[in-house]
C-alpha cells in the first residue's frame, strides 16, 4: 500500500519562489486536457442515455421497470421481464461461480503440487482472456445441446417440484445463459481470491499451524477471515461482469417471444443487454427506441452501482491490511 | 484415576481423528472444484482448438467472405483486415490520452483530484459494452446517418483507455523518487523530467497494459455490432464506412442456421483466440523484462 505514495508531496511541489516554466506549464495543461475529456466523456456518456430515454421516461415513469409487456404495436413498454432475466442469470452464475472459484483459489494456494500449479494458472488465465462471442459460440454449439440432452432432465426428473426446474423444451435458455455466465466469472473470481489468499501473511498461516490447527481449520480461521472483504469484492465484480454481458447471454438465452416472467428456467428468456443486442436495429417507434434506451439507463444504473460498491469494500480492506501490515 | 485418564485420553483421541477426517473432506472438496473447473475450462479450450484447426485453411486467412455464393471456397479476410483497422484506429486514438491521464494523475494532480480520477477510471471500465456502444451510437451514428468502422473504433477506444490509463498509473508509482530527484537536481525542468527520465522506465508496463488492452478489445462484439454491422461486399480498408470484423462474424455466423457457417464461426474464433493467447504472452514477456529492468533501476 504504501508503494502507492511513492511519489511525495515535496517531489511533487515545484521549488517554493521558483517561476513556472512553459515546458512545465504545457505538459501541466496537456495532461490535464487529457483528464478533462475523460471527465467529459463520462458525463456526456450519463447525459446521452438519460436523453435518449426521456421520451420512456416521461411516458412510462418508474413503472417501466415493473410492466410486464413489450408490445411494438400497441406502444407499451416495460422492462420487468429483463430486469427478473438479468438478475437470475447473474445471482445464478455468481451463486454456482463463487463455491467453485474459493475451491480453484484454495486449491492453488494451498495444495496444489508444483507440477500441476503451473498448468491450472495457465488454464485458467487463458479462459479469462476468452472473448465472450467465442464463448457464446462454443454455449450454442456445443453446451446447449448437451445440456438439453442430459442436465436439464436429470435436473428436472431431481428438483422437478421447485417450480425452477421445469420442463425443457429448448436448448437455448435460461440456465444455459447461467452456466455460460458462470464459466465467464469463474476465472475472474478464483484469480483474485488466489491472489487474496497467497496474500495472507505467512507467520499468521504458521502461528495457527504451530498451535496445532489442521490445514482446514487454518484455512476457516485465518485465511477466509483476513481475505474475506477482498472475496466479497471480487464475487460483486464478477457480478458486474456478468450483469454486464450482452453478446454470450444474446447468443444462448433464447429471446423472450411474447411470454413476460417465467420462472422456469429452462424456457427461453432475456436479459437487458441481450433485449437491447437484438432490438436496435428493429425499432419501429421512437418510443421503443427510447425505451431501449431506458433499458440501457437501467444497465448503466445497475453497472455504476455495483463497481463502486466494490471499489468501497476494496478500498476499505487495503486500509485494513495496510494498518494491519503496519 | 488411571480408568479416568485412559477415558479422557480416548475422548481426545476421537476429537483429533474427527479434525483429521474433516480436515481431509474439506482438502477433498478443494481438489473436487479445481477439477470440476478445470475440466470445464479444459472443455471450452480444448472444443474451441479442435473445431477451429479442422477448419482452417490458406483460403480461409486470405479471401473474403462470399455473401452472395455461401458454398463457395471463401474466408475471413475482409474481417481481418476491420477488425485491424478499426482496433488500430482505437489504440492511437486511447493510447496517448491514456498516458497522459496517468502522467496528469501521478505527477501533477493533488491526492483529492488523483483519488477522483482513479475511481471514475474504475467505473468507467465496469461500464458494460453494449451501453457504451448505445452511448456511441447516439453520439455520432445517429446525427450522421450512418455507421461506420470509426464510431467503432471510438467505442474500443473508451473501452482501451481506462485499461491504459490505470496501469500506466500504477508503473508510474513504481518509478523511483531518486530518479525524479535527479533529474531535478541537475536542473532539468519537470517536465523534461517527466518525459524524458521517469516515462522512459515506464515503456515496457505501458507496452504490457497496451497489449492486454488491444487484445480485450479485438474480442468485443457489443461495440462492431451496434456501430459497424451493416457491412458491403468484399474488403474494404475505409474505417469510414461500416466494416466487417472478426467478433461479428463470428456472432453472425453463429447465428446462421446451416453446418457451414458454424464451421466458419469456429475457424475465425480459433484465429481471435490465437491472436488474443499470442498477445497475453507477449504482455507477460514484456512485463517480466520491463520489472527486471524497472529492479535494476532501483538497486
Amino acid at each position: 500500500v504504501s508503494t502507492l505514495d511513492t511519489t511525495t508531496d515535496t517531489a511533487r511541489r515545484p521549488f517554493p519562489g521558483r517561476r513556472l516554466r512553459l515546458g512545465d506549464f504545457l505538459l501541466q495543461v496537456i495532461a490535464g486536457l487529457a483528464v478533462v475529456v475523460v471527465l467529459v466523456l463520462v458525463g456526456l456518456l450519463v447525459y446521452k442515455i438519460v436523453q435518449g430515454a426521456r421520451l420512456s421516461l416521461s411516458t412510462f415513469g418508474l413503472g417501466f421497470i415493473t410492466t410486464d409487456v413489450w408490445d411494438p404495436v400497441h406502444l407499451t413498454f416495460g422492462a420487468a421481464p429483463f430486469v427478473f432475466g438479468t438478475a437470475v442469470t447473474s445471482i445464478g452464475a455468481l451463486v454456482i461461480a463463487t463455491p467453485l472459484a474459493l475451491g480453484i483459489a484454495l486449491f492453488l494456494s494451498e495444495l496444489a503440487p508444483r507440477g500441476i500449479l503451473a498448468p491450472v494458472t495457465a488454464l485458467v488465465e487463458t479462459l479469462a482472456a476468452l472473448p465472450s462471442v467465442v464463448l457464446g459460440l462454443w454455449g450454442l454449439i456445443v453446451l446447449a445441446p448437451f445440456l438439453l440432452h442430459h442436465v436439464d432432465p436429470a435436473l428436472h426428473s431431481a428438483l422437478g417440484f421447485i417450480p425452477l426446474f421445469g420442463q425443457a423444451t429448448y436448448g437455448s435458455n435460461i440456465f444455459t445463459a447461467i452456466v455460460v455466465l458462470t464459466i465467464m466469472i469463474l476465472p475472474i473470481v478464483s484469480s483474485i481470491s488466489r491472489e487474496l489468499f497467497l496474500g495472507v501473511p505467512a507467520e499468521m498461516k504458521e502461528a495457527a499451524l504451530a498451535l496445532g490447527a489442521t490445514r482446514w481449520e487454518m484455512v476457516r480461521g485465518v485465511v477466509l477471515p483476513y481475505a474475506r472483504g477482498g472475496v466479497a469484492a471480487a464475487m460483486i465484480l464478477g457480478l458486474g461482469r456478468a450483469v454486464g454481458e450482452a453478446i454470450a447471454v444474446t447468443q444462448v438465452v433464447g429471446g423472450l417471444s411474447g411470454t413476460g416472467i417465467s420462472w422456469n428456467l429452462f424456457n427461453p428468456g432475456d436479459t437487458l443487454g441481450s433485449k437491447i443486442a437484438e432490438e436496435y436495429q428493429g425499432a419501429s417507434s421512437g418510443l421503443e427506441l427510447s425505451s431501449l434506451l431506458y433499458l440501457a439507463l437501467i444497465l448503466l444504473v445497475l453497472s455504476l452501482v455495483v463497481n463502486l460498491f466494490a471499489q468501497v469494500i476494496v478500498r476499505r480492506v487495503a486500509r485494513r491490511q495496510g494498518a494491519l501490515a503496519r | 484415576v488411571r480408568r479416568a485418564d485412559v477415558g479422557s485420553l480416548q475422548r481426545r483421541n476421537d476429537r483429533l481423528r474427527r479434525r483429521r477426517i474433516v480436515n481431509r473432506s474439506m482438502e477433498a472438496v478443494a481438489w473436487l472444484a479445481a477439477a470440476i473447473a478445470v475440466a470445464i475450462l479444459g472443455v471450452v479450450v480444448w472444443s474451441v482448438a479442435r473445431q477451429g484447426v479442422s477448419q482452417l485453411s490458406w483460403d480461409f486467412l486470405t479471401k473474403p467472405q462470399n455473401l452472395y455464393v455461401p458454398t463457395a471456397p471463401q474466408g475471413l479476410s475482409n474481417a481481418f483486415v476491420g477488425s485491424l483497422v478499426i482496433v488500430g484506429i482505437a489504440t492511437a486514438m486511447a493510447l496517448p490520452v491514456g498516458v497522459l491521464v496517468a502522467i496528469y494523475v501521478n505527477e501533477f494532480a493533488p491526492r483529492l483530484i488523483r483519488n477522483f480520477v482513479s475511481l471514475v477510471l474504475d467505473v468507467l471500465t465496469g461500464v458494460p459494452a453494449i451501453v457504451l456502444a448505445f452511448f456511441v451510437f447516439y453520439l455520432i451514428v445517429v446525427p450522421t446517418h450512418h455507421q461506420s468502422g470509426l464510431a467503432a473504433s471510438f467505442a474500443l477506444a473508451i473501452i482501451i483507455l481506462p485499461l491504459v490509463a490505470r496501469a500506466t498509473i500504477e508503473v508510474l508509482t513504481l518509478v523511483p523518487n531518486s530518479l525524479r530527484e535527479a533529474a531535478l537536481g541537475l536542473g532539468a525542468p519537470r517536465w523534461r523530467t517527466t518525459l524524458g527520465v521517469v516515462l522512459p522506465q515506464t515503456i515496457g508496463g505501458v507496452l504490457t497494459a497496451a497489449t492486454l488492452a488491444v487484445a480485450r478489445a479485438a474480442g468485443e462484439t457489443a461495440p462492431v455490432l451496434i456501430l459497424s454491422s451493416l457491412v458491403g461486399a468484399g474488403t474494404s480498408w475505409n474505417p469510414l464506412h461500416p466494416l466487417m470484423s472478426v467478433p461479428l462474424a463470428i456472432f453472425e455466423l453463429t447465428d446462421q442456421p446451416d453446418q457451414l457457417s458454424h464451421e466458419r464461426a469456429w475457424a475465425g474464433a480459433f484465429v481471435l483466440v490465437m491472436f488474443i493467447l499470442v498477445a497475453s504472452l507477449g504482455a507477460r514477456w514484456l512485463a517480466t523484462r520491463s520489472r527486471r529492468k524497472l529492479g535494476q533501476a532501483t538497486r
